[in-house]
């Protein structure tokens, strides 16, 4: 057997050299870098960092029925998480109600089944909304889940201006790597832009976005893709908002952003601050961004659900915990740790604990969270942080070069390269030229481990209630609601307030998503390989 | 098929996506592999339901289907995939599952005809050598 005792690539496959010194960096990194909190903000984007607020600890949760994940938001409160953070299942994702043929098999089962406002009521309820932040992953439907989300504000009695929280409402990383789209590009983009523009004027302390690594990253992009494709994702959202008419410094500040934690340690927390100084580079330079919020780059990091193992999946914990101290040392707002049963399923609440656990050991008892980039200054890292700056541009150059994302995407451009990557890794691993350790390496019995399992009980029951409320409500309000969406979606006025109107008469999800698949068509990929 | 076809005649499989997962980063590496194996592989894409795929399969006169399917929708999704291989007439076609499939569905997914499963981290050279196994 090969054996390979040191790495001398990153996991991206950037070479690495043996030792690293004052040359490394490059002649423009003499100078000393700007202090965190200055601009470029490479070491941060705020001059104490933690130390004048820990980041948030923000489970990814949801799972079966409303009510079920209900409970479970319930018990991580309870636990001392400090942010909610919604998944969806299948079906939600893709626009279907729960009783469509397509989600036959599907509901609940990688996240809470949402069809309904009812169902958004008994997702939230005993929960403040003023008060908790809440971060929702949607996004080909998500106006519409944003809708149902302030509709259940408002029956709270909650001020939309007070409610803090993120919208995944990524549509581009759907195209590139995780698939789940229903309308066309420009169709969706117009929505996702409905959403900004909206949330500019309606929820001043909303993420009405979070442009998302951390899908490209689990399709198997390099590091340096994740952080171009998405940066450039980034950039094609501001090019749309401006076009239709707001000011940069209107919308830029409420930009988010969510990248991928993953094994290489270094690496990671290169990508993370060359993050940081790209983005204030792009809206200062190429959008004459003027305040300081909007050239600032906040993220939240998830830990990477891909390089979890089947085999001896304690071992998940301890990469888990590595690539949160990645994150904790790359200055990320706020974190998602993985459980160590993810490889199988979604996590059952003792796995979910020590995930949560971990965090929370990281923030309290491990000193990370004490001075700022602590790791600024490393000849390697710095050297390493210039290396994925000047890759990322080369790519946002190309992307550029190609007319911009929507272009390079029906090109399939980032997909391919996506996917060579990846296919580059598996070949590395089946060569064992990359050990993953119990999987081509130090393979031993398995530890059997106690699992969630998820039912068809779910499904029945979310059936059973979409044909109560189908029989309950108000239909003839349902169907002038939907008209006047479909008028809304056909013209160019703002869809939000139609949505509103729309999900307030009860009219469900994928009534909603088939009035707006009438007007807008919707998206097949081409298959490549 | 005579011994001589099959030495010269490259083995055809039919790599499809069923129900609504997206998550194609498996199926695209399985498909290259086998593809760098010497096999003529069809990529169907994404969100193909059952129909979809044994008509696929019929028109492509393929001896392999595998289907990749992270979703946990396994036990809805591959059982009809079955029926309909059965009701076409095309039993002698192999099926087999990659995904995020527990032990307990992969040996009910098994009686019910699945020739294999193969669960996350399995070599790709594991999976050619099986295909060449049954098929050759």
């Amino acid at each position: 057997m090969k054996t390979v005792e040191r790495q001398f690539t990153t996991i991206s496959g950037v070479p690495i050299e043996p030792v690293y010194g004052p040359e490394d960096p490059g002649p423009e990194n003499q100078a000393p870098l700007p202090d965190a909190g200055e601009f470029p903000y490479t070491r941060g984007i705020h001059r104490d960092m933690y130390g004048g607020k820990l980041w948030t600890m923000r489970q990814f949760s949801g799972f079966a029925t409303p009510e079920e994940t209900n409970r479970r938001y319930h018990y991580l409160l309870e636990q001392g998480q400090t942010g909610l953070s919604v998944a969806f299942d299948l079906p939600t994702l893709m626009g279907y109600d729960a009783d469509h043929p397509m989600s036959a098999g599907e509901v609940g089962k990688c996240g809470a089944a949402v069809s309904s406002l009812e169902d958004m009521e008994i997702l939230f309820r005993g929960i403040p909304l003023g008060e908790v932040t809440v971060s929702m992953t949607i996004n080909s439907p998500a106006a519409v889940l944003w809708a149902m989300y302030l509709a259940v504000a408002e029956q709270q009695g909650v001020d939309w201006r007070r409610l803090s929280g993120t919208l995944q409402n990524d549509i581009l990383k759907e195209y590139i790597a995780q698939k789940e789209y229903i309308f066309p590009p420009r169709q969706s983009m117009r929505l996702v832009t409905d959403t900004i523009e909206f949330g500019a004027s309606h929820t001043p302390k909303f993420n009405p976005i979070s442009i998302s690594g951390y899908h490209i990253r689990e399709a198997g992009s390099t590091a340096v893709q994740e952080l171009a494709f998405t940066l450039r994702d980034g950039m094609e959202y501001v090019d749309w908002a401006v076009e239709r008419g707001l000011a940069i410094d209107d919308f830029a500040p409420r930009l988010s952003f969510f990248f991928n934690a993953h094994s290489d340690f270094f690496e990671e927390i290169a990508k993370y601050r060359a993050a940081r100084k790209i983005w204030a580079m792009v809206m200062k330079e190429r959008y004459g961004a003027r305040s300081e919020r909007s050239l600032k780059l906040r993220f939240h990091a998830q830990t990477a659900g891909c390089s979890l193992t089947w085999q001896q999946p304690y071992n998940n914990v301890v990469r888990t915990t590595l690539q949160a101290m990645a994150a904790v040392l790359g200055g990320a707002q706020s974190l998602h740790t993985n459980s160590l049963d993810e490889a199988y399923a979604l996590p059952g609440e003792h796995a979910v604990t020590i995930a949560l656990r971990t965090q929370q050991v990281l923030a309290y008892e491990s000193g990370l969270a004490g001075a700022v980039d602590p790791l600024g200054g490393s000849y390697f890292l710095e050297k390493l942080t210039t290396e994925t700056e000047a890759a990322a541009n080369r790519y946002i150059r190309r992307i550029d070069e190609m007319g911009g994302m929507i272009p390079a995407i029906e090109a399939g451009f980032p997909q391919t390269e996506i996917a060579a990557a990846s296919y580059r890794y598996q070949r590395e691993v089946e060569a064992q030229e990359r050990v993953v350790v119990g999987v081509n390496r130090f393979q031993s019995d398995d530890q059997p481990i106690e699992l969630l399992h998820i039912d068809e009980t779910s499904a029945r029951h979310q059936e059973a209630k979409l044909a109560a409320l189908r029989a309950r409500r108000d239909n003839s309000k349902v169907d002038r609601a939907l008209d006047q969406l479909k008028r809304a979606a056909e013209g160019t006025e703002n869809t939000m307030p139609r949505l509103l109107d729309a999900v307030r008469a009860y009219a469900t999800l994928g009534e909603i998503c088939d009035a707006l698949r009438a007007v807008f068509g919707t998206y097949t990929e081409t298959a490549r390989l | 098929m005579a011994p001589a076809d099959r030495m010269t005649k490259p083995i055809r499989v039919l790599v499809a996506k069923p129900g609504l997962d997206g998550h194609d980063r498996g199926a695209k590496v399985i498909a290259r592999a086998l593809r760098d194996a010497g096999m003529e592989v069809i990529y169907t894409g994404l969100r193909q339901t059952p129909e979809m795929i044994v008509n696929a399969a019929l028109q492509e006169d393929v001896q392999v289907i595998g289907l990749s399917i992270l979703s946990g929708a396994h036990n809805a999704i591959v059982p009809r995939v079955m029926e309909l291989l059965r009701q076409k007439d095309m039993a002698d076609v192999k099926v087999i599952v990659g995904g995020i499939v527990p032990d307990e569905d992969a040996e009910s997914l098994k009686r019910q005809g699945v020739a294999a499963v193969f669960q996350p981290g399995a070599s790709l050279e594991a999976i050619v050598s099986f295909i060449r196994g049954a098929v050759g």
